[in-house]
């Protein structure tokens, strides 16, 4: 896979729901339409909200890892 | 109707317990960063708990919970989990928020407009709160 350029990096380790979901909505807004957002979270549901928050909101998620509890995903800013 | 990208969360909050008010926190902010328009209105109990006067203390937890009360508090903290209040307040910065307080309710306890949290959008009734939920999910919480 080539490399992705990672415009802004949202730390929201530590957050709980609705945390990781309210910080990546601002966060995404701080970013240009095309440019990728990284979420770093240890909340067990940062995935499936994450996931679901971008299908309401019309953006892309491009990769999501899990590793030692923490989860990174890669949101691409579409709208 | 109802676009695909457009849906709407409306809570009807007639609880004025802690334990029923941090959902609606958390419900309110969730739908409001997923793009949802949020209508909040409350009512009864949850209107008598958005005066000043009682977001300045403890809001009191439903009797039947009362036991787990203080741990539950302690671990909110140590998770530096926001207070219900801070999540309304985030879901106005980040979404289409509307709160709206009955009207009433407010002749019920006596309370005045100047009385109510600075996050109340407007004082209102049934019918301007059910025109506003028309087509979207309602939750009576």
């Amino acid at each position: 896979m080539a490399e992705i350029k990672i415009a802004k990096t949202l730390d929201a380790k530590g957050l709980y729901c609705p945390g990781p979901v309210l910080e990546t909505a601002k966060a995404v807004k701080q970013i240009n339409i095309g440019e990728v957002l990284e979420v770093l979270a240890t909340d067990p549901a940062a995935k499936p909200d994450i996931e679901a928050w971008a299908r309401r909101t019309g953006n892309q998620i491009l990769d999501i890892k899990q590793e030692g509890g923490i989860t990174r995903i890669l949101v691409k800013r579409v709208k | 109707m109802t676009s695909d990208n457009k849906r709407k969360l409306s809570l009807i909050v007639f609880s004025g317990t802690i334990d029923k008010l941090m959902p609606v926190g958390i419900l309110a902010s969730g739908a409001a960063a997923a793009g949802y328009e949020v209508n909040v209105f409350f009512t009864f109990w949850g209107l008598n708990a958005i005066t000043k006067k009682s977001m300045e203390g403890m809001q009191p937890i439903d009797k039947n919970y009362e036991q787990f009360g203080p741990v539950m508090m302690q671990k909110m903290k140590e998770m530096n989990f926001p207070m219900w209040t801070q999540l309304i307040e985030q879901a106005k910065e980040v979404g289409e928020v509307k709160v709206i307080a009955c009207s009433t309710t407010m002749e019920f306890f006596g309370i005045k407009r100047e009385d109510l949290a600075p996050f109340v959008d407007d004082v209102a009734g049934v019918a301007t709160f059910l025109d506003r939920a028309e087509g979207g999910i309602t939750l009576f919480i």
